[in-house]
């Protein structure tokens, strides 16, 4: 076998493992947490009947070791058990939810990754310049804002200033692709705003760092334009860090977008996993988590892969 | 040596920032907790950058938000780029089973999502300034540690490197003086980024709890404080996002001189 | 001047202009309050209700773990979703007075231990088969069970023996209430098919809308009941109910049309949404209040010379400024105003004085140990900011309050009724019983307080039965003493409530019972345009 496929085919089957690992992690921390369920879902207005009750129903009894493989099982053939809170059925509560994520974090990143690399490359081009200070000072602003500020400043200017948009990005079954799309603008811009920066400055330094080398200079004396030398020479050696930084901006994309979601909100999965860990609905915490530990596991593995892919010493073992 | 114009400005921001946070004691007019203005008063003689939402000062409140918010910031970035880029370095540099342990640990701490991390650690230690900085530092460590190992891989299987471990050089030797100035660029720009997550990180976590206790504030905090002033306008909800910008483009100024200095310093040896 | 009138009726009649307003205004131009008050209803009645469009409320409150059990209701949007498909015996309208519902007549004995109530016939359920008796009865017994995880428990409770005759129900209470309709007239008890046992959650009620499709935590739409029995209600053909928790979201949502009404507009923003002519601002001054609550059975609260001097420490005028931004009352440490029937509005009011604070504290010999209030953001809105001005007005007085912000997460269990001291919430009661039950008796569930007199649990049980109005009146005023001289409760202010509608929605009623014209303002209004 090539080195660099027994490489990748290792990390694969690692990834695997983790992901089990990962699931007994999160199965024993989420039971592990702190607070009653029965409490947190009845609220102030609990009585200590009305509690007793609950408890006595939700049934906690069995060794945890037993409840795992209950649960790894379920996972397995696609039951997820309904939710303690309102009984509604778990699998059918994240499909509609994760498909909503996936479109809002997809929308975002298929504008933010491209853009973030193409500013990056021209202020990497244009070092020191104005070009390069009008991106840098730019995408720190956005950077800067939090994400409920941007928020909220994207609603006041594109909903009350310039009425373009509405401010309750309400996605229904039904909907045409446009119409969701025009629905989920707001979240968009402000997920841009906030992701924007971190690529692009990684874009930057990296290529920078690679315009020291030998080979640069090289190419530069082989009369190559500027543009030329960071597109084909200094960008493909830059792409380890920048891969890095873009997986964490993609993986933050899908799993970190609660407080957006909330202002806006949009019906995804980050709010719903928070609702359930607030009211300690442990089915639903275990199996949001575990969706979101895959997320994270694929996005490092298919980083580490493009890292091995791209390194040519790597690829070329002496 | 010459410094450019945008390094100058940067570094006496920074410089004026810090010394803000370090004197607060001394500079503030008004105690941090004290609401006896109104609410929402406009700039005046008395209140200099005018009231928040239960009309005490905002100067006031931004001075010492400055301690806060840059004491905790530096100090968890800190902690989490030197963990984070000693333990990259650590397994791109060895390979192996090194390599494999940490980076797969990391990936499990880096998969459970955060809040559920936050929670379980709330159970096991109380809430204080210690907590809050060592849990913003590990959770951060994470993100660089794969960052410094992405960067340190590619260096790694350079000639010089090989070079240096023919000569029979020790890992440490390795790291600090191959590995660290070739991949130092990516690394400075990180922590200019991330210094600003830390500062904006610190509001996020009041959620759990683990934010600052009152009468003391960040700017961050005072932000939350005062958003429902934002679309209107209000100089207590505008200031402290003005504040967090300058100290964002300030910082990052300085990280963007260093990095031309370094990239500039490296040359010699990485050829 | 009649130019003028007819200017301001047009107004009234577009529903550019409140009630408050105009009463204020007219009686400035020399009418008696009377005549001004009836002008008004003549003006806003004026316009017949129209039939069809949209409406679509903005709700706070909402989470993805609701449900659309009654029994499980237990923040604004679910309450409002159920007040929009279901409907419940008895009501308790506007003015405090109860209004027949699924309940045509309802009467008890001479001792008030029995009651009946008369099924209205010919009520149909949105999925077909129409409302008897038995429905009633099972209604009752489910929630009476504790599997059923009802908040309304303790209201069914009180109830030892339910049944079904004809079109009649039969109610035996384990002791006499005079106030039984009141609490029938509980959200929770929402009369489902078969006392909802076999579907509690499948949203099958009858009232005016039907739910057509529900996503928790986002969205509920219904279309309107074909068949609904009351021609007064249920104007629009479709109505929405969409969670929109974020303050300033909600508030551009109206701005933006999105949304026709919203509830809990912040009192900061409220200047704001007045200077936009296609919004009005609602407000009603209700029950409910913001508290801090003190364990009168540990130390240093088990001190009344240190609840008292908390007490005198609170500026309570400046609370109400600053966290309601006006919109509300000052609270004189007794769970009651004017918003319940038999108030006594005679008990002084009680002012923040920081030397009689200073004095109580020093009785107290209190070490000087920092004394902690906790609290949440999402104790009550503004709870961080309530509790850090109380601080501050405690500190300038000499006693060392100090704030503790405790997670959202896990604030109702971990620091609510298991921490001496912290800041916490209530909604009110349509009656001083039910109130002062719920919370003050020694055995109550919720005694969030630990409060335990022999001689106000006596008075509370005697007042039941009472049925001369004066006597019970005394013995209310009585009991407020108590509470506001002895409790453990911090009572500073009584919070409005304030709501947004758009100019074209039309037949809004101030409602002080409850958020949103208490649940039925989808249902009682219409669109003009």
């Amino acid at each position: 076998m090539h080195p660099v496929l027994k490489l990748v085919v290792q990390r694969i089957a690692l990834g695997l493992v983790l992901l089990l690992i990962i699931s007994v992690v999160i199965f024993l921390g989420v039971e592990a947490l702190p607070g009653d369920t029965a409490q947190a879902i009845l609220g102030q207005s609990a009585t200590p009947q009305a509690l007793e009750n609950l408890r006595a129903e939700m049934g906690l009894d069995q060794p945890a070791l037993t409840r795992y493989f209950h649960w790894l099982g379920g996972i397995l053939t696609g039951d997820l058990g309904t939710a303690l809170t309102n009984k509604a059925d778990i699998a059918k509560s994240i499909g509609s939810k994760l498909g909503n994520t996936l479109f809002l974090a997809g929308s975002a990143a298929v504008i933010a990754v491209p853009l973030a690399i193409l500013l990056g490359t021209i202020a990497a081009r244009y070092a020191g310049r104005w070009p390069d200070k009008l991106i840098s000072a730019i995408t720190l602003t956005t950077i800067s804002l939090p994400e409920f500020v941007a928020a909220y400043f994207v609603i006041f200017f594109l909903t009350q200033v310039f009425p373009i948009f509405q401010p309750v990005s309400l996605v229904l079954p039904g909907m045409g692709f446009w119409e969701k799309l025009h629905a989920i603008a707001l979240p968009v811009i402000v997920l841009v705003m906030v992701v924007l920066a971190h690529m692009m400055r990684m874009t930057r330094a990296a290529i920078l760092n690679v315009m020291q080398s030998a080979y640069i200079e090289t190419a530069e004396l082989k009369g190559l334009t500027p543009m030329q030398v960071v597109w084909r020479h200094a960008f493909p050696n830059a792409i380890a860090p920048v891969v890095s930084v873009v997986m964490l901006n993609l993986a933050y994309l899908v799993v970190g977008v609660v407080v957006v979601e909330v202002v806006f909100s949009y019906n995804a999965l980050g709010k719903y996993l928070v609702d359930h860990v607030t009211k300690r609905d442990l089915p639903v915490v275990q199996a949001v988590g575990l969706i979101f530990a895959a997320v994270y596991i694929f996005l490092n593995m298919a980083a580490d892969i493009i890292g091995i892919l791209s390194n040519p010493r790597l690829r070329h073992p002496k | 040596m010459r410094i450019p114009i945008s390094a100058l400005i940067g570094l006496t921001l920074t410089g004026m920032f810090l010394f803000v946070a370090i004197f607060a004691q001394w500079l503030a007019p008004y105690a941090v907790g004290d609401s006896s203005g109104a609410q929402w008063e406009g700039m005046s003689a008395t209140h200099w950058l005018g009231t928040d939402t239960i009309g005490r000062d905002i100067l006031s409140r931004l001075i010492f938000g400055a301690q806060i918010t840059i004491f905790v910031a530096l100090a968890s970035s800190i902690l989490s780029f030197s963990l984070g880029a000693f333990l990259g370095f650590t397994a791109a540099v060895q390979g192996g089973w090194i390599d494999q342990g940490l980076s797969r640990l990391v990936d499990l701490v880096m998969a459970v999502p955060s809040l559920i991390i936050a929670l379980v650690v709330l159970t096991i230690m109380s809430p204080n300034l210690i907590v809050l900085i060592l849990i913003m530092g590990l959770l951060d460590s994470t993100r660089v540690f794969r960052l410094s190992r992405a960067v340190a891989a590619d260096i790694a299987v350079m000639d010089y490197v090989e070079a240096a471990r023919l000569r029979g050089e020790k890992g440490t030797w390795v790291i600090f003086r191959e590995i660290l100035p070739n991949a130092l660029s990516p690394l400075v720009a990180e922590f200019g980024l991330r210094f600003i997550f830390a500062v904006l990180f610190i509001s996020t976590l009041s959620f759990l709890g683990l934010g600052i206790q009152p009468p003391l504030t960040d700017w961050g905090g005072m932000l939350q404080e005062n958003k429902i002033g934002i679309t209107q306008g209000k100089s207590a909800a505008l200031l402290p996002a003005f504040a967090i910008l300058s100290l964002a483009i300030s910082v990052n100024l300085v990280a963007d001189w260093i990095l031309t200095r370094t990239s500039s310093l490296k040359g010699g040896r990485g050829g | 001047m009649s130019e003028q009138l007819d200017l301001m009726i047009a107004r009234v009649r577009k529903g550019r202009m409140t009630r408050r307003e105009f009463v204020g205004r007219t009686t400035a131009m020399g009418l008696s309050a009377g005549l001004a008050g009836a002008l008004f209803s003549k003006a806003a009645l004026a316009d017949e209700p129209v039939k069809g469009g949209t409406i679509r409320a903005g709700v706070a409150g909402g989470q993805s773990t609701d449900s659309l059990d009654p029994a499980l209701a237990a923040s604004d949007v679910p309450y409002m979703i159920n007040r929009t498909w279901g409907e419940t015996l008895v009501d308790v309208d506007a003015n405090g007075a109860v209004e027949m519902r699924l309940a045509e007549e309802a009467s008890s004995n001479a001792d008030a231990t029995e009651w009946k109530f008369k099924i209205r016939s010919g009520v149909e359920y949105h999925g077909g088969g129409t409302v008897t008796a038995d429905d009633v009865v099972a209604t009752i017994k489910r929630h009476t069970d504790e599997k059923a995880q009802s908040g309304a428990l303790g209201i069914v409770q009180g109830i030892s023996e339910v049944t079904a005759e004809g079109d009649m129900v039969t109610m035996k209470l384990t002791a006499a209430n005079a106030d039984l309709p009141f609490l029938i007239a509980d959200y929770h008890l929402v009369v489902q098919p078969g006392g909802g046992v076999d579907a509690p959650a499948a949203g099958n009620g009858t009232g005016a809308y039907k739910v057509v499709a529900t996503e928790p935590g986002v969205i509920t739409t219904f279309e309107k009941h074909a068949n609904y029995w009351d021609s007064s209600r249920g104007h629009a053909d479709t109505v929405e109910v969409l969670t929109i928790n974020d303050d300033t979201a909600r508030s551009a949502a109206i701005q933006a049309g999105q949304v026709q009404m919203i509830s809990r507009v912040d009192p900061k923003i409220v200047e704001t949404l007045k200077g936009d002519a296609g919004i009005v601002i609602e407000r009603a001054a209700g029950p409910g209040h913001y508290v801090f609550i003190m364990h009168v059975d540990k130390a240093p609260f088990d001190n009344n010379d240190m609840r008292m001097a908390l007490k005198m420490a609170v500026n309570r005028q400046e609370l109400v400024d600053k966290v309601l931004g006006g919109y509300g009352s000052r609270g004189n440490d007794f769970p009651i105003n004017g918003a319940y029937p038999l108030f006594d509005d005679s008990i002084e009011q009680r002012e923040y004085d920081a030397a009689k604070a200073a004095e109580y504290y020093a009785k107290t010999g209190h070490d000087g140990s920092p004394i902690i209030l906790r609290t949440a953001p999402g104790a009550f809105p503004g709870a961080v900011d309530a509790a850090n001005l109380f601080a501050a007005s405690a500190n300038a007085a000499g006693i060392p309050l100090q704030v503790q912000v405790e997670p959202d997460d896990g604030y109702w269990s971990n620091v609510w009724n298991v921490q001496p001291f912290c800041a916490s919430y209530w909604g009110g009661r349509p009656v001083q019983d039910q109130m002062y039950t719920t919370a003050y008796l020694s055995t109550a569930d919720w005694n969030d307080t630990k409060f335990k007199n022999a001689h106000f649990d006596e008075l509370l049980i005697a007042a039941r039965g009472e049925l001369d109005a004066a006597k019970r009146k005394g013995m209310y005023s009585e009991m407020a003493h108590i509470v506001r001289d002895e409790g453990g409760l911090i009572l500073p202010m009584f919070n409005d409530w304030v709501e947004g509608r758009r100019a074209e929605v039309a037949g809004w009623i101030a409602d002080p019972q409850g958020t949103l014209m208490n649940g039925t303002a989808l249902n009682k209004c219409w669109l003009t345009a």
